[in-house]
């Protein structure tokens, strides 16, 4: 077991590095992802590498990147594709979504497609329009699509190793505002399975439930809590689907109370999912009704406004404060 | 012009510059169009008779799908749209699975990989990019498959047409674009559909050889489509083909093609007919292959005939090679309710 000190966008590149080594089938392409080494530098050193039939560029066309991906994972292969932005993977959505979540299904299990679309997502980096959507809700949706977003360059690593080999198709959402944050990465280690979430935080009053680029929200606002004397606990959903029903409910029964925090917006999404899914299975063993901290049901905004839209530690904490506590 | 090497009338043309496919391969490709026709009508008589939900008939169409599957080896792939049921089962699927869609008893009836036939694309254009990527593959693993993908001309208009053709040309794909252009996307014609001066100009835009040619002629198609094929394996990366051909019968059973083209249109395809022209070219007395046309009617007949009870597990259990826990509950509580359903004797409440 190595330890080396890596951002996510160096762990990512790791996990890949490490996959095309270990399985000749694997190939990543996408737009850029080649001698530049992709606009976040995912991909960087892999044409050199393992040459320009195990990662190349494409022409600049999603659909055609994920419908291409579709037939080479048809055909003995395992495709892992970058779409460059999230805004700008939807001329994929129609691949994605009658394609490739849904040929498993179309051919009673004798076609899979293990392919992973890579998706860096989400904002917080100043991007201008088009660059910043949390598009996790439309794939969620579909059935027959795996949906990770890691939160930690450890988790990175071994969810893109895991999607790698999964059978099924991933959509990989990857938090871009957390491309550059690094940690000691443990290489090697077998962390919980697609599925999974995890607790990252323990605490005991209130249960804050978040994903990807939302975790490092979630556990700040739980450590600003604890100097006010309040423990929340954080619970890294990893997978939003599969869902873990099971670590989340435990969680929230543990505490009675909870808040769900996402950067997209609030209405039809991911969020309101994991209320209603908490609500039915939790109800009484819950203490107040579980709030959201989400962004606002508007586009996303200008680079100048964003601080305004996403969800933050003030807001955070005011939506537990909201909590009907016994002793406010 | 369109590559015709036998004429309407069943003449051979003079000075194509092609040779005539041998005896043989002509009497092999009328044979599969006789039976293909007989396919045809037999699975659209079974729509009126309530045991197929729908059926786009090729009726018309046979030599282009015929012999899209003819040129083929065994370890090629073929990727057909809804309209390619008579191609499919050319390729060797049993015609009772290529039907299954259509009887509404699950999407694909049949295992991709057995044959090498995609499942059918109902979506507009969507298969030729996974065309582009199982010649990819091919091509990356070293093997010497070639892919065969059929499109309509409605279907030349989407985005996934274009990008195929881009991606196929920039990677030399192995793949053979055959647009069967029958004149009509359900109700529009083509005039509306482009403004190229064909569909084969498309070619030119991406770099890859087009070339046209005359759909209902079995000849010009297995000269045209065979070279195409042997040319793809040599390397010699994409070529796109149109094949000009017609839809004698509307869009489906649920279309009134009166509504948008006159008798007449149809009535000069009539003497166009890709099996008449064959036969008359061969001398061949049709009744001859009659008999094989008729047991593959029957086994239609049959295998739409049998109903098959509707397995309510196979709902959840090719979501996911491993079924979700909400897919779990999911199907329990369906099982249950099934269950609840029943009386103590087992029939229906």
């Amino acid at each position: 077991m190595t330890h080396e000190k890596l951002s996510m966008a160096q762990a990512l590149n790791r996990a890949l590095r490490d996959a095309m080594t270990d399985d000749p089938s694997v190939v990543v392409f996408g737009e850029d992802v080649g001698p530049l080494g992709g606009v976040f530098r995912v991909t960087d050193g892999l044409t050199a590498q393992f040459g320009e039939d195990r990662c190349f560029d494409t022409p600049l066309a999603e659909s055609g990147i994920v419908g291409v991906a579709v037939g080479m994972a048809m055909n003995g292969l395992r495709p892992v594709v970058e779409m460059q932005f999230d805004a700008f993977a939807y001329p994929a959505f129609e691949q994605i979504v009658s394609h490739v979540a849904k040929m498993r299904n179309r051919t009673r299990g004798r076609v899979a497609l293990p392919m992973v679309i890579r998706i860096p997502y989400a904002g917080g980096i100043g991007g201008v329009e088009h660059h910043c959507d949390s598009s996790e809700a439309y794939y969620a949706h579909t059935p027959g699509l795996h949906v990770v977003t890691p939160s930690t360059p450890t988790d990175a690593y071994a969810l893109l190793r895991e999607s790698i080999a999964s059978p099924d198709p991933v959509v990989f959402l990857e938090p871009k505002k957390l491309y550059w944050s690094k940690e000691e990465v443990e290489l090697g280690t077998r962390p919980p399975a697609i599925g999974r979430a995890v607790v990252r935080r323990e605490g005991t009053d209130a249960t804050l439930i978040a994903y990807g680029p939302s975790v490092p929200i979630a556990l700040e606002a739980a450590e600003v809590a604890d100097r006010e004397g309040r423990s929340l606990q954080v619970v890294d959903l990893r997978s939003i689907v599969p869902f873990d029903d099971e670590t989340v409910c435990a969680a929230v029964r543990s505490t009675g109370r909870a808040v769900v925090v996402a950067e997209a917006a609030g209405f039809a999404s991911v969020s309101s999912e994991i209320v209603a899914r908490v609500t039915e299975r939790c109800f009484h063993s819950l203490a107040a009704p579980i709030r959201r901290v989400t962004g606002f049901d508007i586009p996303y905004p200008p680079p100048k406004y964003e601080h305004l839209h996403l969800p933050g530690v003030d807001r955070v904490l005011d939506a537990v404060d909201d909590l009907q506590w016994e002793d406010s | 012009m369109p590559v015709t090497l036998i004429d309407a009338d069943g003449h051979p043309v003079p000075e194509t510059g092609r040779a005539l496919p041998d005896e043989a391969t002509l009497r092999r490709a009328l044979a599969s169009l006789i039976t293909a026709r007989r396919l045809n009508d037999q699975a659209y008589a079974l729509v009126r008779q309530g045991r197929l939900a729908v059926y786009p008939s090729s009726h018309g169409q046979e030599a282009c799908q015929v012999v899209a599957a003819q040129v083929l080896a065994d370890g090629d792939w073929l990727f057909p749209t809804y309209r390619d049921t008579v191609a499919v089962v050319e390729r060797g699927v049993d015609p009772v699975e290529a039907l299954t869609l259509l009887k509404g008893d699950w999407h694909c009836g049949w295992d991709p990989y057995e044959h090498r036939v995609a499942p059918h694309a109902t979506p507009l254009a969507t298969q030729l990019p996974h065309a582009v990527g199982v010649a990819h593959a091919a091509r990356l693993r070293g093997e010497p498959t070639v892919v065969m993908a059929l499109c309509g001309d409605g279907g030349t208009s989407e985005g996934d047409f274009h990008e195929a053709l881009n991606f196929a040309a920039v990677l030399r794909a192995p793949v053979v674009f055959l647009i069967q252009n029958n004149e009509y996307a359900i109700s529009v014609p083509l005039a509306r559909q482009t403004a190229a001066p064909s569909l084969a100009h498309k070619g030119v835009g991406y770099g890859i050889p087009g070339e046209r040619v005359d759909g209902n002629d079995a000849a010009a198609l297995l000269s045209v489509l065979g070279e195409a094929v042997e040319r793809a394996r040599a390397g010699g990366g994409p070529q796109l083909v149109e094949a000009h051909t017609y839809r004698m019968q509307a869009h489906t059973n649920a279309d009134d093609a009166t509504r948008y083209r006159a008798d007449a249109d149809v009535e000069a395809w009539v003497a166009r007919d890709p099996i008449a022209r064959l036969s008359a070219y061969l001398r061949v007395d049709e009744t001859a292959y009659r008999e094989q046309a008729e047991r593959v009617a029957e086994h239609v007949r049959d295998g739409l005939n049998r109903d098959v009870e509707p397995d309510p597990a196979q709902l959840f259990a090719h979501v996911y090679a491993t079924e979700t826990p909400q897919l779990r509950e999911q199907a329990a509580q369906l099982t249950d309710e099934l269950d609840r359903s029943l009386d103590d004797e087992g029939a229906l409440r």
